[in-house]
């Protein structure tokens, strides 16, 4: 018995070690020890990282982004891209706040008011990705150029329609982003929700298992039987979906709504996936990755204030996360190959 | 089977002047005649020669953006960092100048190096380690737009000698002539980029490269240097384009060129580039962009409201390559219709 104890526990340590060792060679684990790592190393640095306020604001401003992610995170990962996200959440959130005065000059009840203020832009953004959808998978027009396309007509279509209004005097009760719910952000609990949900709909579904046939091998998934435009279109869809509550959720974060395409946004919905391990070659990743990445971004940003570095300089070092990122991925499957 | 009917044969290939008829470049200038002819009867402003080489004068800096870009996507690569180089470039010929206390002719230099440098940084990761060109423009497109914000610290370099004006507001030889001094520029870019395109075994290469990269590497073709060469260039195009688009407007700011490159991949693109790499030419890029300069200063001239007329960008661009498309593969029901196709 006594003999036995030593190499027991070796075992044991060995079994930690190795489980460690896998976590750490996931994308998804990698970025929750950054995390980690980051909040207590800047908290030990400034108290004030780790105030209450601090921390809720952590997880709340990206959480939009997370969200878009999750739909940019299932494009990515069947093979294409969408360019035109940021455009469209510009384009429904100010559809949101028109719904919202709108209706509320109509005389409707308040609540009605704001439940349609919070649906129609959904319906819009899956709307937007149906016809994203539509021209990708049954007309066979690379996803690049559909959503490039149509980003610049998103663009044009709402200066044409609302010119960079600033729309305020929003019904009460729409600005559901502000609220708290058990002392915790609402944007934060919808991003945990939608994440948990997209991710086990990813991997437990048929049509979510398929999204990542189609990005590994759309042939190979087409010859075994995978109707690959409907799965396509289902994708695209979604996408607009999460496009869509993303924008519910900027829309009421503030009093007032700017009808402006914020410049870049697409890009910074593009990097939480790809810092989230999915790959741009399709077939890899998961929504968990993007959410973490989005968090972590967001970390990055606030970081800087408190270590004392001018906040400019958080583009320099999101471009060295990606390349960090990506090529730490190249590395790991290089490993992987040789064993 | 080896005697083949030579009329059946005729007939089942488009003729000479039927393929030259159905290229994307004949189709794109038909569609641009007939765009400036609706547009020059909505205003008398438009079809002016003054308008015309004012538009050259600012589309000065997507031109020259747009060229490489061309080149890079036909070895099916992507450049999404050229904004960011033309933002850092910017700011370091301001900063040479006014902060490092630089002659601003050396300022010049060192600026265009910083970007030729930066397109180098690209083609190194694409190359030699073997990044997707997506996601290493990405992420440069982030690094390289947040080293000049870093830098700038949202202050702008403005001030600058009388003589560094005439390259983007005078026109050449004095007012002798009313050509835009940039154009010029972009003028040479196209001819010596069209010409290295078409007729030189370096341009060849890059068809082989978007067509077949593994092809064309076993078939003993510089693939990897050819790749750095265009990616470098890119950068270096870039710098000019800042260098141009400085002079133009007088200043120097950290958000200069910012979504440029969305611009510059429509107009290349629309141009008859194939996304997928292996097709293209500096030709129908050029018609391309001024396609979309001519159709958005038009629109606004006849009253469209800012920025609002890239709806129409947007729809020329899906409108180009579904005709491409329909084109190049004809469902089968026309086919049957179409003379000469079986």
């Amino acid at each position: 018995m006594s003999a036995a104890t030593p190499a027991q526990a070796t075992s044991q340590g060995n079994r930690l070690l190795g489980t460690a060792r896998r976590m750490l060679g996931t994308q998804e684990g990698l970025l929750l020890v950054l995390l980690v790592a980051l909040f207590l190393g800047v908290g030990l640095y400034n108290n004030q990282f780790l105030a209450w306020n601090n921390v809720s604001d952590l997880f709340n401003v990206n959480a939009y982004i997370a969200v878009a992610a999750i739909g940019m995170s299932m494009v990515i990962i069947t093979g294409n891209i969408d360019i035109s996200v940021g455009a469209a959440i510009g384009v429904l959130v100010t559809l949101s706040g028109y719904v919202a005065l709108g209706l509320a000059d109509a005389g409707l009840p308040p609540i009605l008011v704001n439940v349609a203020a919070w649906v129609v832009p959904v319906l819009g953004g899956m709307l937007i990705g149906a016809i994203n959808g539509f021209f990708v998978a049954y007309l066979k027009i690379p996803a690049i150029v559909v959503t490039l396309g149509m980003f610049s007509i998103l663009k044009g279509g709402l200066i044409l329609v609302a010119g960079g209004n600033t729309l305020y005097n929003l019904p009460e009760g729409y600005s559901i982003a502000m609220e708290d719910f058990l002392g915790i952000p609402v944007p934060v609990w919808v991003m945990i929700v939608l994440t948990g949900v997209a991710f086990l709909w990813m991997r437990y579904s048929r049509t979510g298992r398929s999204q990542y046939a189609v990005g590994g091998n759309a042939e190979a998934a087409r010859l075994s039987g995978l109707d690959t435009r409907r799965i396509l279109m289902t994708t695209f869809i979604l996408s607009g979906l999460f496009a869509g509550i993303a924008s519910v959720m900027y829309a009421t974060q503030y009093q007032t709504i700017q009808a402006v395409v914020t410049p870049g946004l697409e890009l910074q919905v593009i990097t939480a996936s790809v810092v989230g391990g999915v790959s741009i070659l399709g077939g890899v990743g998961t929504v968990i990755g993007s959410t973490l990445a989005a968090i972590l971004i967001r970390f990055i940003g606030s970081a800087l204030v408190f270590v004392n570095i001018s906040p400019f300089w958080v583009k320099a070092i999101l471009g060295i996360l990606i390349l960090v990122t990506v090529l730490s991925d190249v590395v790991r499957r290089r490993r992987q190959e040789r064993q | 089977m080896t005697t083949a009917n030579p009329a059946q044969s005729h007939s089942s290939e488009p003729s000479r002047l039927q393929r030259i008829l159905l290229r994307q470049e004949t189709i794109l200038f038909v569609i641009l005649v007939i765009g400036v002819l609706l547009l020059s009867m909505q205003s008398d402003k438009f079809l002016t020669i003054e308008n015309l080489l004012n538009q050259g004068r600012l589309a000065a800096e997507i031109a020259l953006i747009a060229l490489p870009m061309t080149l890079i996507i036909i070895t099916g690569g992507i450049d999404l960092s050229v904004g960011s180089i033309m933002g850092l470039v910017a700011i370091m010929l301001g900063v040479a100048w006014f902060n490092w206390g630089l002659p601003l002719e050396l300022a010049i230099v060192v600026a265009l190096l910083i970007g030729t440098a930066c397109g180098l940084f690209n083609g190194l990761f694409i190359t030699r380690v073997g990044l997707p060109p997506l996601i290493t423009t990405l992420a440069t497109l982030a690094l390289f737009r947040g080293l000049a914000e870093g830098i700038a610290q949202a202050r702008s370099v403005r001030g600058y000698p009388e003589w560094f004006y005439i390259l983007g507001q005078k026109n050449f030889l004095g007012d002798l002539t009313s050509i835009p001094n940039q154009l010029l520029i972009v003028v040479l870019s196209i001819i010596a980029i069209g010409a290295a395109l078409a007729w030189t075994p370096f341009g060849r290469s890059l068809y082989a490269i978007g067509n077949n990269e593994t092809g064309a590497r076993f078939s003993g073709l510089p693939v990897q240097r050819n790749k750095l060469i265009i990616y470098t260039l890119s950068g270096f195009m870039s710098g000019l384009a800042a260098w141009v688009y400085v002079s133009r407007v007088s200043t120097t700011r950290s958000d200069m060129g910012n979504g440029i490159e969305l611009t510059a991949i429509t107009a290349v693109v629309v141009g008859g580039t194939s996304i997928f790499g292996g097709s293209g030419t500096i030709v129908g890029t050029v018609l391309g962009l001024a396609l979309i300069q001519l159709m958005k200063n038009g629109l606004a001239l006849s009253g469209a409201k800012g920025d609002s007329t890239t709806i129409v960008v947007g729809v020329i661009l899906i409108g180009a390559v579904l005709l491409n498309q329909f084109i190049q593969n004809p469902p089968a029901r026309l086919k049957r219709l179409l003379p000469g196709q079986q």
